[in-house]
């Protein structure tokens, strides 16, 4: 029988129920009770650091009194307006980082509103009991292609269905919904979260999705340029950053890892090592880490080059890393993989530069994950920044007609969030372009 | 979304939500800013006769009450009327009006006791362009010591005089607002309707000491060592507030008479639950200066979804419909039977229910060793003490006793319905037969 201490990477290292245990909600659902209790803590701040925080505006304070007032159905509506992912935010968003960081509760106590786990009371309550809470304006008979149907596309095909566009969703790979569908924890969108949410934001109408094309494979900007009247690019960033180093080739790129994780059916069919190392410090580190751990991996080593403060996983990432198991190792980076380990350097800064000192390690390693950024694989024939698409503020490129935003574009913050917000406002350029308002 | 239109004696309003007469509503600058964020009317903040302006204390005006976690609970007050010259307020009135011919603008008026003081002010006000006129007959400090305020409204004489020389000199709507710092609210809301009053609003402030300073041996807000009772409001005082509506829609003499409802109207709730009673809509004030303006947001948005998932289309379908099922205690069906339960799967074994019952009631909750509680149906008189006192919400619920079986405390067939005006033991009802 295969075990967390059987070599090599295999699959079934713990039985079905404690996988399905282990794979469970991270945070469990607030029940009304529980939902009215925590809204009572929010003091209605004026002006609020929350909403603020919040890369797309929630009126926070006024969602949180919807709750307390028994109307959650009012407050996922105040919540959808601005985020129409707001479902998945709910799960997803570092709120440590973002409204919850600044909530005068957690400046003044260390205990803030828990926002996240009430905007998800309030969005799931209002899936579970009603449809798709907005309408579509009259047709405007304009068309818009939207490449890419990850959090920035589908937040800007609906907001651009909802103003009465017709959009057509462009999607590389067989399902709608990004890296929400292949790209996060599974603990984190439990019950096949991501596809209905896509489901249910697609009942807005007016979006026709075409899936296994993309830009450079099935779509050229020209064409889509000729054939509607605004295109969005909201193509994320395929590429994987490469360590450089001997062996290379025995290490995998923890997004592929994940991906595959968030679509398989049977997770006990899922192979991971016996000593797992994943080089990154980012939440594709933590998340690719704690489920390996999860599937049955006896030793799990994050391995990030910089020191703890530096590390871009925030405190509470690190916490839940560290919870379940994960060690983490600050200021190494790896020099050679082979025969079943991995050699790691130590850093320090010198004179502003990190740079190995000469002394080295050596961990097991029967599976490594990469985890050190993605890369954007097609430009388009767009102005790139920084290695992203130049955007301005309302996502327009250096190309008449065609916006972008989400990873692919620069500015911004990588988080599902941000993607959203620049999805939704441009859409609303583009709707001003097209109507010319 | 349900329409929240408002129509109260002919005054369109976008919404029922009015900001009451009170300091929010003392000037241009406030109004407009409550016009923004979406309150449907403002009554403002009541007007003196012309000459010196009042002056207001120059230390604490407000005292307050609060539950756990600072909530503010109740407040009370010893501001008095607008200390601001009659003139300005006047300008601005007619400035805001005219901006905002959409919003309900009522202004509440408080001027002495006497024909000419009402008939030199009223012709002002008509000239603003303002929907109507609110007698202020309820602020029970400091204005009452002169003469006004409270003081008229406690005298039913009073407030039908005041009311009929406000139908002589002013053409538009007249609500008179009441004073809750009466025995039997009925008399001052018929006076006020024999007066020709177009409605009543109420509640006014309630005669209160919030607490008192142990240290100081005073009571709060102190003003140099003293303190006067204030008016007190917010979520505290609904529970009054709402009987006082419930008795004069119910009440024969004025049942019809329009009524806005005030006190401690907090959320989308509070005001259904005032609407349900009679009133034909309410008034804001404590909500507002604890939340900021804002606050009406969400009233609108819970307000119209209650009303979409009830079906109902119009704020005037639901008005009224809870009246008829006030009535009287002798009225009560006594052989309406029930019996508390206990859900054994939601209880968490706090004893509450138990220790509240065997000490202060009647002994009809067993507490097994292994802490397991259950109701004793023979000695349960179906008191709810145990529901209020559980910390678990629908853990303890009361189950009807179907008509036709054995209640096991009185060893009765529970009958039809049948009230005390027919029981064997009223002395009254066996006289009559």
């Amino acid at each position: 029988m295969t075990t967390p201490m059987t070599p090599g990477i295999v699959s079934g290292r713990l039985a079905a129920d404690e996988i399905s245990r282990n794979f469970d909600d991270l945070h469990a659902p607030y029940d009304a009770h529980e939902a009215r209790v925590a809204a009572d803590r929010c003091y209605f701040c004026h002006d609020a650091p929350c909403m603020t925080a919040c890369p797309t505006s929630i009126d926070i304070p006024l969602f949180i009194r919807q709750i307390q007032t028994g109307t959650p159905e009012a407050a996922a509506k105040t919540i959808l307006t601005q985020n129409i992912l707001g479902g998945m935010c709910a799960r997803v968003c570092p709120t440590e980082t973002l409204c919850e960081e600044v909530c005068v509760r957690e400046v003044a106590e260390g205990k803030p509103v828990t926002i996240g786990r009430l905007q998800r009371y309030a969005t799931d309550t209002l899936m579970a009991r009603q449809g798709h809470p907005f309408a579509r304006a009259e047709a405007t008979g304009k068309t818009v292609a939207v490449v890419g149907a990850g959090p920035a596309g589908l937040a800007c095909a609906h907001r651009l269905a909802m103003k009465g566009h017709s959009v057509t969703l462009f999607e590389g790979r067989p399902k709608a919904g990004g890296l929400n569908e292949y790209g996060i924890a599974s603990y984190k969108s439990t019950d096949d979260f991501a596809a209905r949410e896509v489901a249910w934001l697609l009942e807005i109408g007016g979006i026709t999705v075409e899936t296994g094309k993309t830009l450079g494979d099935g779509l050229s900007l020209d064409g889509l340029k000729t054939d509607y009247d605004a295109v969005f690019l909201g193509v994320g960033l395929g590429g994987v950053n490469a360590l450089r180093i001997d062996g290379e080739e025995a290490a995998t790129a923890a997004v592929d890892f994940i991906a595959e994780l968030r679509q398989s059916d049977d997770l006990t069919m899922l192979p991971v090592g016996r000593n797992v190392v994943v080089i990154g410090g980012g939440m594709t580190a933590v998340d690719a880490a704690v489920q390996s751990k999860l599937l049955g991996a006896e030793s799990v080593t994050i391995a990030y080059r910089r020191s703890r403060d530096e590390m871009p996983a925030s405190t509470f990432e690190q916490g839940l890393a560290a919870a379940k198991g994960v060690r983490l190792l600050f200021n190494v980076m790896p020099v050679a993989i082979g025969d079943g380990a991995i050699t790691l350097e130590y850093t320090a800064t010198q004179n502003g530069k990190l740079a190995g000192t000469g002394e080295t390690m050596s961990l097991p390693a029967d599976q490594v994950f990469k985890a050190i950024g993605q890369t954007l694989t097609t430009d388009g024939g767009l102005v790139i920044e920084d290695g992203k698409i130049a955007v301005t503020d309302t996502g327009r490129t250096s190309a008449t007609g065609v916006w972008a935003g989400g990873d692919c574009a620069s500015g911004g913050e990588d988080l599902t969030v941000t993607a959203v917000a620049e999805g939704r406002d441009a859409a609303e350029d583009i709707h001003a372009v097209l109507m010319g308002v | 979304m349900a329409d929240l239109t408002s129509n109260f004696l002919g005054i369109k309003s976008p919404n029922p939500f009015w900001l009451a007469s009170a300091p929010p509503t003392d000037k241009e600058y406030n109004v407009r800013r409550a016009y923004e964020a979406g309150w449907g009317g403002v009554v403002w903040k009541t007007l003196g006769s012309e000459g010196p302006p009042v002056v207001n204390v120059n230390g604490p005006r407000y005292g307050a009450i609060y539950g756990a976690d600072r909530r503010l609970l109740g407040l009370n007050n010893i501001e008095l009327i607008t200390d601001r010259p009659l003139q300005t307020n006047l300008e601005e009135i007619t400035r805001v009006k005219k901006d905002y011919p959409d919003r309900a603008l009522v202004v509440s008026i408080m001027v002495p006791c006497d024909e000419e003081s009402w008939k030199a002010i009223l012709p002002l006000v008509e000239e603003t362009g303002a929907d109507g006129i609110e007698l202020n007959f309820g602020c029970p400090h400091g204005m009452a010591e002169r003469g006004m305020g409270s003081a008229v409204g406690q005298v039913p004489e009073y407030i039908q005089m005041v009311t009929e020389w406000c139908k002589k000199y002013y053409s538009k709507p007249v609500i008179v607002k009441l004073t809750p710092n009466i025995t039997d609210i009925r008399n001052p809301a018929r006076a006020a309707k024999a007066g020709g009053a177009d409605a009543v609003s109420l509640i006014n402030t309630i005669n209160s000491i919030t607490s008192v300073d142990l240290d100081l041996m005073a009571p709060q807000p102190t003003i140099g060592g003293k303190g006067s009772h204030g008016g007190y409001c917010g979520p505290a005082v609904k529970p009054i507030a709402m009987n006082m509506v419930a008795e004069i829609a119910r009440d024969p003499q004025t049942h019809g008479l329009p009524i806005s409802g005030i006190g401690g109207v907090t959320t989308w709730r509070d005001a259904a639950e005032f609407m349900a009673l009679g009133a034909g809509n309410v008034q804001v004030c404590t909500a507002a200066m604890t939340y900021g303006f804002k606050v009406v947001q969400e009233m609108i948005s819970g307000l119209s979804q209650w009303m979409d998932e009830k079906g109902y289309t119009s704020v005037d379908q639901f008005v009224g419909m809870a009246t008829p099922n006030v009535t009287d205690w002798q009225y009560l069906d006594l052989n309406y039977v029930t019996k508390a339960k206990i859900d054994q799967d939601a209880c968490i074994k706090c004893g509450r229910c138990y220790i509240a019952c065997e000490d202060t009631s009647h002994q009809a909750i067993l507490m097994s060793e292994d802490r397991v509680f259950e109701v004793n149906d023979s000695e349960c008189v179906a008191c709810n003490l145990c529901v209020d006192v559980c910390p678990v919400e629908n853990c303890i619920t009361m189950v009807e006793l179907p008509k036709g079986e054995v209640d096991p405390r009185t060893g009765q067939t529970r009958g039809d319905y049948a009230n005390w005006t027919t029981h064997l033991n009223n002395p009254s009802a066996q006289a009559a037969e």
